[in-house]
């Protein structure tokens, strides 16, 4: 479903993804971890048609991103790092959108709309607006929101970064349920090995932008000579602490832990 | 074109729902009416110019018009990392349809912020001399709000965090409005100062204003429309390719 050869993306001297290649197969859930700045959220986009490639090969369910944008775009869901909801409008309303922009018939929209609202347990609350829901309801929103065009390939960038372990395994209960229902493929990322542990059935490990390990997380732990999926990882990655320089987006995302609630 | 009307329909159900930011926007727009006008109402009227109140109404309407449509484009810097926008650019969707739906929406929340401040205006005394051009300023409030809903998506694209948002509005927003003529009569003013007001498409939105509501225009309404037209094509154009380079 995704092929990835020789990706490689470059910004300036710095190269963030270095000759990286994997597969994913129909219906796998793919974890891919890293430490900070590892070169996750930039693959991530040039899977998305966010980012151009500085060379390789990409292929979502056989089409190129780069030429064949809007198709390619049609064929995926995302759930972003940061949330993309508009609080002021109700769940159903930023279903709605969503179902409008992707070219979902209204007939398709209201009924799907109903049964992944009531499977992510929101539908009880469909006329509230976003801005009065809990950080977890968020996010079953946007990813019910991405499952909403039916699409062959859901991205999750982090999708459980700040939730209560109550709220993380509920999600990744719902993703699980989807994924079997439907049949999508899932590649995510995240920084919690026990998570990936649970729910991929493999995982890549990227670091400094090269793809260091590639396996079930079992392969994984056997290959490292490590007992949890933590360990094989700090093997793979080391221990030292990759301290980034804050770029804007950083700084806005402090801005905004100020004003919780304001804006979201 | 479902698409432009999707996101359209957005912008005004966020409006209508903002009760507080309404009325919290008009706050400053009234402080120039209400103060300045009838503040500077007895030293104006002994110059011989009429009634200020009269003369700073448009202004005011300008003044609203310029700020509520400009916010709404540079607002794409906050939206595109933790808004809505970000879900929207990797929709199937062009983007030129995107930023179109977006500004048309924050356009018309402009001109409706400009008609709540004119009703304002009218309960603080205000009287057009002509009733029947009204629908004619409600043209003028139309092409300004394009105007810079245009310029800020252009501004707001190419912002890249949040210090450069307070650089914009001390070195062009504020400018803009100040360099107006909004609160000044354009005739006979200092050379260096005449040229900076030609070259602020304001002072075209808020002359043809005042020429079709009270008379007294500077330039004449024909060309205050022909100028402000020509600001309006050619911030459109640049807000939608700065548009379409935003990558997040």
């Amino acid at each position: 479903m995704i092929r990835v050869q020789n990706l490689v993306k470059t910004f300036g001297t710095f190269t963030a993804v270095n000759d990286v290649s994997f597969n994913v197969a129909e219906g796998e859930i793919f974890a891919f971890l890293g430490p900070n700045g590892a070169g996750k959220t930039t693959t991530i986009k040039m899977l998305t048609t966010l980012l151009k490639p500085t060379s390789g090969h990409i292929e979502l369910d056989g089409l190129n991103p780069e030429t064949k944008q809007n198709e390619v775009r049609q064929k995926f869901g995302i759930v972003f790092q940061d949330p993309s909801l508009d609080g002021d409008l109700t769940a159903e309303e930023n279903m709605e959108i969503h179902g409008v922009l992707y070219h979902v018939p209204h007939k398709v929209r209201r009924q799907r709309t109903e049964e992944l609202l009531k499977q992510f347990e929101l539908w009880d609350r469909r006329k509230d607006q976003v801005k009065k829901f809990s950080g977890g309801m968020k996010r079953r929103l946007e990813i019910a929101r991405g499952f909403l065009h039916t699409p062959k390939i859901l991205f999750l960038d982090e999708p459980t970064l700040g939730l209560d372990p109550q709220s993380r395994n509920q999600l990744w209960s719902h993703v699980k349920k989807v994924n079997e229902a439907e049949k999508v493929t899932v590649m995510l990322t995240t920084h919690y090995m026990d998570e990936a542990d649970r729910v991929a059935h493999r995982v890549g490990v990227i670091d400094h932008g090269k793809l260091v390990a590639v396996g079930t997380p079992a392969e994984i732990k056997a290959q490292t000579n490590t007992e949890t999926l933590e360990e094989a990882f700090l093997a793979l990655t080391g221990s030292t602490i990759r301290d980034e320089s804050a770029g804007s987006a950083d700084q806005m995302r402090q801005f905004a832990k100020m004003w919780q609630g304001g804006k979201r | 074109m479902s698409a432009i009307y999707i996101l359209w329909l957005r912008e005004m159900k966020r409006y209508l729902r903002s009760r507080v930011q309404i009325a919290a926007s008009l706050g400053q727009p009234l402080l120039y009416l209400v103060v300045l006008g009838f503040g500077l109402g007895p030293v104006f009227q002994k110059a011989g110019n009429g009634s200020y109140l009269q003369f700073v109404a448009p202004g005011v309407i300008g003044m609203t018009v310029l700020f509520s449509s400009i916010f709404s484009g540079l607002g794409l810097l906050w939206d595109r990392q933790f808004g809505f926008l970000k879900e929207t650019l990797v929709a199937p969707v062009p983007r030129l349809q995107i930023m179109i739906g977006r500004t048309l929406g924050g356009a018309t929340v402009a001109v409706l912020q400009g008609l709540l401040i004119t009703l304002v205006c009218v309960i603080a005394g205000f009287r057009p001399v002509h009733l029947s051009s009204v629908p004619v300023a409600l043209g003028f409030m139309l092409l300004i709000a394009t105007v810079f809903a245009g310029l800020g998506v252009a501004v707001g694209s190419s912002l890249q965090d949040m210090q450069g948002f307070q650089l914009i509005m001390n070195f062009m927003v504020m400018p803009i409005f100040f360099l107006s003529g909004a609160l000044f009569p354009l005739d006979g003013l200092p050379k260096v100062l005449a040229a900076a007001t030609m070259i602020d498409p304001l002072s075209y939105g808020i002359d043809g204003m005042r020429s079709v509501l009270l008379d007294k225009g500077h330039y004449g309404a024909m060309i205050d429309f022909e100028v402000l037209a020509a600001f309006a094509t050619v911030f459109i154009v640049l807000g939608a390719y700065r548009f379409s380079k935003i990558e997040i």
